[in-house]
């Protein structure tokens, strides 16, 4: 149990930490902040349930007021802004891609990992972001998908590292990827 | 770790969580009901007087907490001049800039640990049904204390990657960063367990 709760507290940590520290560069010199990497490194690596909780547990002391996202926001005001969606999809996103994680053994860990942040990073992540961009600029669909097109190469970028970066967690720490234990 | 409350104390640090929390679930929902540009103009000029109240200080803390709107803003305002529709441009305008200047002002003006006792409060349905929130609190508690060390200990790889290479810091970097939280989680759930673990907490 004691093991569980702190994994769920340092994934929460990572996913902050991930958004702060300084920009890190992608393949192809893409600079973005890894926030929404750490959210997939949660379903990925913790599963479906603690993944889920770690997000939880990161946007509970985002509206505590902690400036814990990408930017060094946070507090209230972020669940009423434009992105608000996008936060809201987080612990599904987590949810989704620690179930596919899960589910889905055979082959290589990197692939069934990489396709799951896929899945639950991107596609499951982007319908709660458009749906929530739509309701706060008061646009159409496919104008909130126009206006947040542009990273989705970058995020596809994400996943496929986040699928490397499971495959090569589980050889390091193998007790620790829960998603697989 | 810096917080975003205010660089001052107001009046309002001192009125009820609850109170505070409650008054602005309903000016969002009014807000987002309302379709009149002069009941959105009003609001607005209602929360700059807001913040404007405490004094300057605050003022300018306020205005930096909104800055990250600004894209939504000029992208907004580039739209309807284009589809020439302005009033609904100004309504949405004016509602995502006081829907968001209200919810940053409630932060604040609400000192965190009133804010946990909030949550404690909301938490106790699940202890009257036998839950430990003790798993909670230790949970808030970790993240608040650890994302400072880990931030620290990802800046430390950075630096050592630049040392030793002319690149900017690579994706690489991350797994090292990973392994280092997953350690940090195992050493902290022995010495929880080695002072009695979940058990020796009293509710």
């Amino acid at each position: 149990m004691e093991k569980n709760v702190t994994l769920i507290a340092l994934f929460a940590a990572l996913i902050a930490a991930l958004g702060l520290i300084p920009q890190i560069a992608l393949p192809f010199g893409v600079p973005i902040t890894a926030q929404s990497l750490g959210i997939m490194l949660c379903g990925t690596v913790l599963g479906a349930k603690r993944g889920a909780l770690a997000v939880l547990l990161f946007l509970l002391l985002v509206a505590l007021g902690l400036p814990l996202l990408a930017g060094g926001r946070g507090g209230l005001g972020v669940f009423t802004s434009p992105t608000a969606g996008f936060l809201v999809g987080f612990p599904i996103a987590a949810f989704v891609t620690g179930l596919i994680t899960e589910k889905w053994r055979k082959g290589p860990l990197a692939v069934s990992a990489g396709v799951a942040s896929v899945i639950g990073g991107i596609v499951v992540l982007y319908i709660f972001g458009i749906a929530g961009l739509s309701m706060v600029l008061g646009k159409s669909v496919p104008e909130a998908t126009a206006l947040v097109s542009a990273f989705i190469p970058g995020d596809i970028l994400k996943a496929a590292i986040a699928g490397m970066l499971t495959a090569a967690l589980a050889k390091a720490r193998p007790a620790s990827v829960l998603s697989r234990a | 770790m810096i917080s975003l409350t205010s660089p001052v104390r107001t009046r309002a640090h001192d009125w009820p969580v609850g109170l505070k929390l409650a008054a602005l679930c309903m000016a969002t929902v009014l807000l987002f009901k309302a379709q009149s540009l002069w009941v959105h103009a009003g609001a607005f000029a209602g929360m700059l007087t807001l913040y404007r109240l405490p004094g300057p200080v605050f003022f300018r803390a306020g205005l930096r907490a909104l800055r990250v709107l600004w894209p939504f803003v000029a992208m907004l305002v580039l739209y309807h001049l284009v589809t020439r529709t302005p009033y609904v441009g100004g309504v949405i305008v004016l509602r995502m800039i006081t829907a968001v200047g209200l919810a940053t002002l409630m932060t604040m003006t609400t000192q965190l640990s009133d804010l946990i006792a909030v949550v404690r409060w909301l938490a106790t349905p699940l202890r009257a049904l036998g839950l430990k929130t003790a798993y909670l609190e230790t949970a808030i508690a970790l993240v608040i204390r650890f994302t400072p060390v880990l931030l620290a200990k990802g800046t430390k790889l950075i630096d050592a990657w630049r040392a030793r290479s002319p690149r900017r810091p690579g994706w690489r970097i991350i797994l090292p960063f990973t392994v280092l939280a997953l350690d940090d989680a195992d050493h902290i759930a022995e010495a929880l367990r080695a002072r009695g673990g979940f058990d020796a907490m009293k509710e």
